[in-house]
């Protein structure tokens, strides 16, 4: 399987949502839908504070319960990899797969009725590009590729930062990591 | 923002739309469709979603515009449009847009507007500035501009005879930043600002909220600042983006800036940790400062803004251990307290002091290309200058006040008697203005507004000239000082909507029938761009093809290190004492002044940006409205407590003064200093043409009524006021 992560520093993050934005336009997502958003987790009491922003979406796990909750097989795996895609006309929209989801990471599309979701924006991946929100990033605070390359940028990245996931004991294997 | 809004937003939208199980989606899903799309069409422009005018690209698929995205050759934005760029296309489709010209009649012993012709609207503006000039003289004409398209406004009334033209952006702005560092150094601070964060090792913001304000190449070089590990220092009450980034951030009281300022030259001279041949080579006034700052003590300092003398030094130190590869941040929007000149001195010294200008990893020196203009007759010499009322009162002001030409129009005998607005909305961005436009409505002879949407400032307008956007028209090369000199054109990337119009075209319709041709001697403005790229051996087919020309630097980015320093101040070097100052009757050396304190009961109004929306010219955007329909005012859980007031109500602030905002959700978080609140600028409309906008969230700029004008350069202060609380009843 080739495995795709994104890495996110939140260092740098600054919290805009232009990840948001640019994977609306990309993706063309309905007015008031949205594939990937940003928490804001503040901490502690004025003035010893601490701020961290996450860019989150789905997590195109290495186990992913969405799909094997599927009972059509519109939840797939796209091309051999952990990139996790719904094909739209064998979806019933039955919401198994959110259920499944640890992440909630998964939405009704209106007015179609299938289920959406972030797709590591796999039609750029297939041609070598990054997703939208990794390429607009104007902190340049986030970063996608092939983790198990300890050449690649995410490779390294993870070698030698911090990091974290998130709700790694559901034992999905999130591959979205956090830079802290 | 949570996600949890979009939830709640998507189930308003759909609700009704009660789902059955489907068989399959009739439709494949958009990354199906796109996996089997052929290339998109691609053409190049400049974005103006604000002021930064980062290089863009519109993607248009299969004849339907698709996405803006940035320039990968444009060091604005390095091929990155920021939140608000990337929702370009929001304000192209926003159906509240204006699309025809408006004339205001009376009828049915009322006005309204009535839907016109371009030729009526034209035919009516030219005729009431025809008759103004033959009763009273073109001068008496005054401008309230923004923007790139400004320029095509002001060289159609410098040819008719009138100099004041103002921007909000000296007095309501940067006016008092640029004058505080040009006192110091001759010379302004440039836009973008020739930081030189990605090269610093220290890099110290003074109420600049970069990341919350997302001028894009600001925020990528303060994360390169980040990355590089690069000491963060940031003063402000809040708990900011940019104050979260930061190993030191001092909580300072709102107010006492110059306190700090002070305190920090002090530890520096009394330490001696400057440059001594530096300050011998590049330095006036030395003594004189040092003479000065010795009571200023951080002892004396922290009385005043609550930051520990230990703290005062320990930033100061690594201040000048970094130096000169310390970035002392001018900031941007600069008017506070009144004194805001002597605050950006204060600066400008401490900068000065640690050889800051010209320095790799502080400010570096920036270069812009010399494009020419197009041959046009010279301007008539303006019977009256914006000088002769403003100087009296502001005699340091290097440009035009608003705030002077609007009280000038408000008065019982104006001297100015028409206004032509473009591209700025007055009421939500001069304090006061409302109250203050509706008087000289009363007296003016013509205000023509020219907007592309229905904002507060078309309210007051005789005659409403729509402008198409950005996306739709050419302006002025894109010509600024730059790290790496270059030029970027704004070109037309989609169909115009309605009958809105370029800006260069209103301003050369206009022109003829004021009888200026001479000035506006071509067809289509794309022969004045054509012309000026030729001569800088490019074309407007080459600008189409690339977006951003790049040439190569005339000096170098800074000095040599050790060699003296040339400054364009009176005296050649960096004033630290300011000759200028003290001959114009004003403190030579920055003065801390206490400003008001707060009312018992009431909280500083602090105010400040967010990355989804510029000043009040977004928040109808459909596409931005999705990220931040509302603004929050910021309460500390303190304060939220003393008022029972809950997370999430909607309250409305009463000011100083009793006036009473729209009603407005409450943040408590410990992100506000306990005696503060904080809300973004640009909410609460009160124009009922943009229906996403009107009504949503408070308007800071009506709370801000007490305005002390900086007595060097007329800058309208706006920090100096307080709010209280009115709970709203439960809806």
């Amino acid at each position: 399987m080739t495995r795709y992560a994104m890495v996110i520093d939140t260092k740098t993050c600054v919290g805009c949502t232009d990840c948001v934005d640019a994977c609306r336009m990309e993706n063309d997502v309905p007015a008031g839908l949205c594939y990937d958003w940003v928490v804001e987790a503040t901490s502690g009491t004025y003035p010893d504070l601490s701020t961290e922003f996450r860019s989150e979406r789905c997590n195109h796990c290495s186990h992913p319960t969405c799909v094997e909750a599927c009972p059509t097989g519109a939840s797939q795996t796209w091309n051999a990899s952990n990139i996790v895609v719904v094909d739209a006309t064998i979806c019933t929209g039955c919401k198994a797969c959110i259920a499944a989801c640890p992440y909630d990471a998964r939405l009704i599309m209106m007015p179609d009725g299938y289920i959406g979701k972030c797709t590591f924006c796999v039609q750029r991946v297939a041609k070598g590009l990054d997703p939208a929100c990794v390429s607009v990033c104007p902190a340049r605070a986030m970063y996608f590729g092939l983790p198990d390359d300890p050449g690649s940028e995410v490779g390294r990245l993870l070698a030698t930062r911090d990091w974290y996931t998130l709700a790694p004991e559901t034992g999905n294997q999130p591959n979205v990591y956090y830079l802290r | 923002m949570q996600r949890r809004d979009f939830l709640k937003l998507s189930a308003t939208l759909g609700g009704g739309a009660l789902l059955g199980p489907l068989a399959g989606c009739a439709r494949e899903a958009a990354w199906q469709r796109m996996m089997q799309a052929g290339p998109a069409k691609v053409s190049r422009t400049v974005c103006n979603m604000c002021f930064w005018s980062c290089a863009a690209e519109m993607h248009v698929q299969d004849g339907t515009p698709w996405k803006i995205t940035g320039n990968p050759d444009d060091p604005h934005c390095a091929g990155r449009l920021c939140t608000r760029g990337t929702a370009g296309l929001g304000a192209y489709y926003d159906p509240n847009r204006l699309v025809k010209p408006l004339l205001r009649v009376n009828r049915g012993g009322g006005q309204e507007f009535s839907v016109v012709r371009w030729d009526d609207a034209l035919d009516f503006t030219a005729g009431k500035l025809q008759k103004l000039a033959a009763e009273h003289g073109p001068d008496r004409v005054a401008a309230m501009v923004h923007g790139a398209g400004a320029a095509h406004f002001a060289h159609l009334l410098r040819a008719f005879g009138t100099d004041a033209l103002a921007e909000p952006a000296f007095a309501q702005c940067r006016g008092p930043r640029d004058t505080g560092f040009f006192l110091t150094f001759g010379q302004g601070i440039s836009s973008p600002e020739q930081t030189d964060m990605e090269n610093a090792r220290c890099v110290v913001l003074i109420g600049a909220h970069i990341g919350e304000n997302l001028h894009n190449s600001q925020v990528r070089s303060f994360a390169d600042a980040i990355r590089n590990d690069a000491t963060i220092i940031t003063v402000d009450p809040r708990f900011s983006v940019a104050a979260g980034k930061a190993r030191h951030w001092l909580p300072i009281k709102p107010g006492t800036d110059i306190a700090l300022l002070l305190g920090w030259i002090n530890v520096i001279i009394s330490e001696r940790l400057y440059d001594p041949g530096h300050v011998a080579r590049n330095t006036l006034g030395f003594a004189e400062l040092a003479g000065y700052i010795a009571p200023f003590t951080p002892e004396w300092a922290y009385g005043e803004t609550g930051i520990e003398a230990a703290r005062i030094r320990e930033t100061a130190r690594i201040m000048a251990l970094h130096a000169p590869a310390t970035v002392v941040h001018p900031g941007r929007h600069a008017v506070w307290w009144g004194d805001d000149t002597q605050r950006a001195r204060a600066m400008a010294i401490l900068a000065g002091l640690l050889g800051v200008w010209g320095a790799k990893g502080g400010y570096y020196l920036a270069e812009r290309v010399a494009v020419p203009d197009y041959p046009t007759p010279a301007y008539p010499v303006p019977k009256s200058s914006w000088r002769d009322l403003t100087l009296k009162q502001f005699p340091l002001a290097g440009a035009p006040v608003t705030n002077v030409l609007l009280d000038d129009m408000a008065s019982d005998a104006p001297h100015y008697r028409a206004l032509l607005v473009y591209s700025t909305n007055l009421p939500m961005t001069m304090p006061n203005a409302p109250a203050q436009l509706a008087r000289a409505a009363q007296k003016l002879d013509l205000i023509a507004v020219s907007d592309v949407q229905p904002s507060e400032m078309t309210g007051f307008a005789d005659v409403v000239l729509p402008e198409c956007t950005y996306l739709e028209r050419y302006d002025a090369l894109r010509n600024e000082d730059e790290r790496d000199p270059c030029i970027a054109l704004r070109a037309p990337t989609l169909p115009v909507l309605g009958e809105s119009k370029p800006g260069w075209w209103i301003a050369k319709q206009l022109a003829e029938r004021l009888g200026l041709h001479a000035y506006f001697p071509w067809g289509d403005y794309s022969q004045v761009l054509d012309w000026q790229l030729q001569r800088l051996g490019s074309s407007l087919s080459e600008m189409a093809q690339v977006g951003v020309k790049h040439f190569a630097r005339q000096t170098p980015p800074y000095f040599t290190p050790g060699a003296p320093q040339e400054f364009k101040t009176p005296s050649g070097k960096i004033e630290l004492y300011s000759e200028t100052l003290a001959a114009a009757g004003f403190d030579p050396l920055p003065r801390y002044t206490r400003h008001a304190e707060r009312p018992e009961g009431f909280y500083h109004l602090n105010y400040g940006r967010a990355p989804q929306h510029s000043f009040s010219r977004t928040q109808n955007n459909p596409v931005l409205y999705q990220l931040m329909p509302e603004n929050l005012v910021w309460l500390h859980p303190l304060a939220a407590t003393a008022f029972d007031i809950k997370d999430g109500a909607y309250i409305r602030l009463v000011n100083q003064d009793g006036v009473v905002s729209n009603k407005v959700r409450v943040r408590v978080t410990e992100r506000t200093r306990p005696d503060s609140v904080w809300l973004v600028h640009g909410f609460g409309h009160t124009a009922q043409g943009l229906e996403l906008a009107y009504g949503r969230g408070a308007a800071d700029s009506s709370l801000i009524t007490r305005v002390p004008c900086d007595p060097i350069m007329g800058g309208t202060a706006m920090r100096g006021n307080f709010v209280t609380f009115r709970k709203e009843a439960a809806a």
